[in-house]
């Protein structure tokens, strides 16, 4: 046999195969279904992970630094006092505007709210902003209503902590203790952190926190991502400071460290489970699939065509229906879950990271070589079975 | 044992010359035909008879070359069957053999013509010119009308002819029927052994029709037994 003739045959038997999925419904729509369970749960367990980083990554401005007292770890520990805080403002390396240096002082407290979805309350955190505040987070944009007014009791609330936190609409009164606050806007930071926070004026947070003159942190804009270093060793080199400085991005990929493995550990873990356990269903829909074909193969063979051929088309047919089930998988992932709005614990700052599951291109391309590789195993092993059986005996099963 | 009229070499279609068939069952080896002889001119109708695991469909798969004999040669139409490759046995029964099975084999998916169509996707031929094989090949089995239906959609009997409109649709020289009414009531076969009956008078064929039935047996123009691996006595049909 020539091989053209076995091309012929090739294309025959796979057109044959492929013309024929529609009139074998149910096995067809079973291996489609089963396949698209798995690349839905896989691209949607990463998505978790992903988002969760998407979140910490888009907070890391490389021209913006944090300082804190030397030996804090998080904000949370650290504290610094107005004159110290005054040197900072002076030091080199800071990008200034018309309004001065680009150094914005920050307190930083955790208030219970409770969540829209589950009624449980949860930490979320406030932070107070002195001047410039918008100048170094210039991410930060108002979407809805207007800034907070400096000295009067107003917070504007980022877009993540308003879906997820009930009470905190625009225009809705916060209760925190004995302190009323209004909320005044919404706004977003790029997809970053700060969209899980609530912001006030430092001022009146001072007051109401009872915290004097003290700040807890001072977050700079370096004139470029380069000026850092010399921001950091003239810090280290004032007798009258006892502070450490920090590049943003470090912070938070320091920050986020603990949660974002475990998202991620957890995250491939469980996608891995349920993946094996969902890859098995759909290969075992496969593999039956192609087994209940055995006598018709082995028709097929009695008939004249060969084994090679045969084994061909169903790997064909099995690699079409995966598409499909890959198709139908990554469109239903993408339908529900991307931008699935959620909020985990971040375990440094003891408060709440809002985030949105992000179901990257590079995700429905990992699920979609998920499907082809059920769609391959799926498909071949049994196709080779069949095909190698002796003719005569599987012409008698049933 | 070969006990029918000594033909010419060349009216021979088959020829098994001391055919030895045998299985492994783990350690024990069960010799399922034992020097085995057999000729079949062209154009008989041969009715091959026997109880159950006497061999009769080893043989015909034999004949057929779905399998290959442990010992000896199996000769179809001049060529040394026995001795050819997987491959070369696949293109062989696309080109020389016609197959009828007890539970017909048709698939499932596919509409009658195309069933019948499927030898031909083999062959070196146009769409246009397999249709009128196929509808030619509906035609001699009496199924024009039922073309387009499922094997579902058929009776048992009528699923058996679209088997038979398959297997002649290359036009064989040798067609092989393994119990081809086993699975179909009185009626029914005799329609089916009516049509083998006319294929072989009418348009030549020749036939190998392995059965248990002797009502069936009694159209073929020569029956031999077989019984436990070996051919037995002859009885005229």
């Amino acid at each position: 046999m020539g091989f053209v003739s076995w091309l012929s045959q090739v294309g025959s038997v796979t057109k044959l195969s492929l013309e024929t999925i529609v009139e074998r419904k149910g096995a067809s729509a079973a291996a489609v279904f089963g396949i698209a369970g798995v690349v839905a749960v896989f691209v949607a367990v990463l998505s978790v992970a992903e988002g969760f980083r998407r979140v910490m990554t888009a907070s890391g401005d490389p021209s913006a630094a944090i300082v804190m007292r030397a030996g804090s770890d998080t904000e949370m520990m650290s504290i610094l006092y107005g004159t110290g805080v005054r040197v900072i403002d002076d030091a080199p390396g800071i990008a200034r505007s018309a309004s001065g240096p680009l150094a914005c002082r920050e307190l930083f407290v955790v208030i219970n709210l409770p969540r829209r979805s589950s009624g449980m309350d949860a930490n979320v955190p406030l932070r107070g902003l002195g001047a410039n505040a918008f100048e170094v987070h210039d991410r930060v944009r108002i979407v809805e209503g207007r800034r907070f007014t400096p000295g009067c009791n107003e917070v504007i609330v980022g877009v993540g902590a308003s879906h997820e936190f009930a009470g905190l609409d625009l225009g809705a009164e916060l209760k925190v203790g004995r302190n009323r606050w209004r909320v005044v806007g919404i706004f977003t930071a790029g997809g970053g952190l700060p969209e899980s926070e609530i912001w006030t004026d430092a001022v009146v947070l001072q007051a109401a926190y009872h915290r004097g003159n003290s700040f807890q942190t001072v977050r700079v804009k370096l004139a470029s991502p380069d000026s850092f270093d010399a921001f950091r060793d003239a810090l280290l080199a004032d007798p009258r400071l006892t502070v450490k400085a920090i590049r943003l991005q470090d912070y938070y990929a320091e920050q986020s460290r603990t949660v974002q493995n475990l998202i991620t550990g957890l995250g491939t873990l469980v996608a891995a489970l349920m993946g094996i356990g969902a890859s098995f269903g759909a290969l075992n829909t496969m593999y039956s699939a192609v087994a209940t074909r055995t006598r018709e193969i082995a028709t097929l063979r009695a008939l004249g065509f060969g084994s090679a051929p045969i084994v061909i088309s169903i790997l064909a047919e099995s690699l079409v229906l995966a598409s499909l089930g890959g198709l139908a998988g990554a469109a239903v992932a993408y339908g529900i879950f991307d931008g699935f709005r959620a909020a985990t614990l971040n375990w440094q700052s003891f408060s709440q990271v809002a985030f949105a599951f992000d179901v990257t291109p590079a995700l429905l391309a990992q699920g979609g070589g998920c499907a082809i590789l059920i769609g391959v195993i799926g498909g071949l092993f049994p196709a080779l079975r069949a095909a190698r059986i002796p003719v005569a005996t599987a012409l008698r099963e049933t | 044992m070969n006990g029918a009229a000594p033909a010419p070499a060349d009216d021979l279609l088959v020829r098994v010359e001391d055919v030895e068939k045998a299985f492994h069952r783990g350690e024990e080896v069960i010799h399922v035909l034992r020097d085995l002889h057999l000729t079949i001119p062209r154009g008989e109708f041969l009715a091959l008879m026997g109880p159950s695991g006497s061999g009769k469909s080893t043989l015909l798969n034999l004949l057929g070359g779905l399998d290959r004999p442990t010992r000896g040669r199996v000769i179809v139409d001049g060529r040394r069957i026995d001795r050819l490759s997987d491959r070369q046995l696949a293109a062989w029964r696309a080109r020389h053999v016609g197959l009828v099975f007890q539970f017909y084999n048709l698939l499932p998916v596919l509409t009658a013509e195309r069933n019948v169509e499927l030898p031909l996707l083999l062959a070196p031929l146009t769409r246009v010119q397999r249709r009128r094989h196929v509808a030619a090949a509906l035609g001699i089995v009496g199924l024009s009308h039922r073309a387009r239906h499922y094997p579902r959609q058929l009776s048992g009997g009528e699923q058996q002819r679209v088997g038979i409109a398959r297997a002649l649709v290359t036009d064989p020289s040798l067609l092989l029927c393994d119990e081809p009414t086993g699975d179909l009531d009185r009626r029914s076969g005799d329609g089916i052994l009516d049509l083998l009956q006319a294929l072989n008078r009418e348009h030549g064929k020749t036939i190998v029709m392995v059965t248990h039935d002797p009502h069936a047996s009694a159209r073929a123009t020569r029956v031999v037994h077989l019984d436990k691996g070996r051919l037995g006595t002859e009885a005229p049909p």
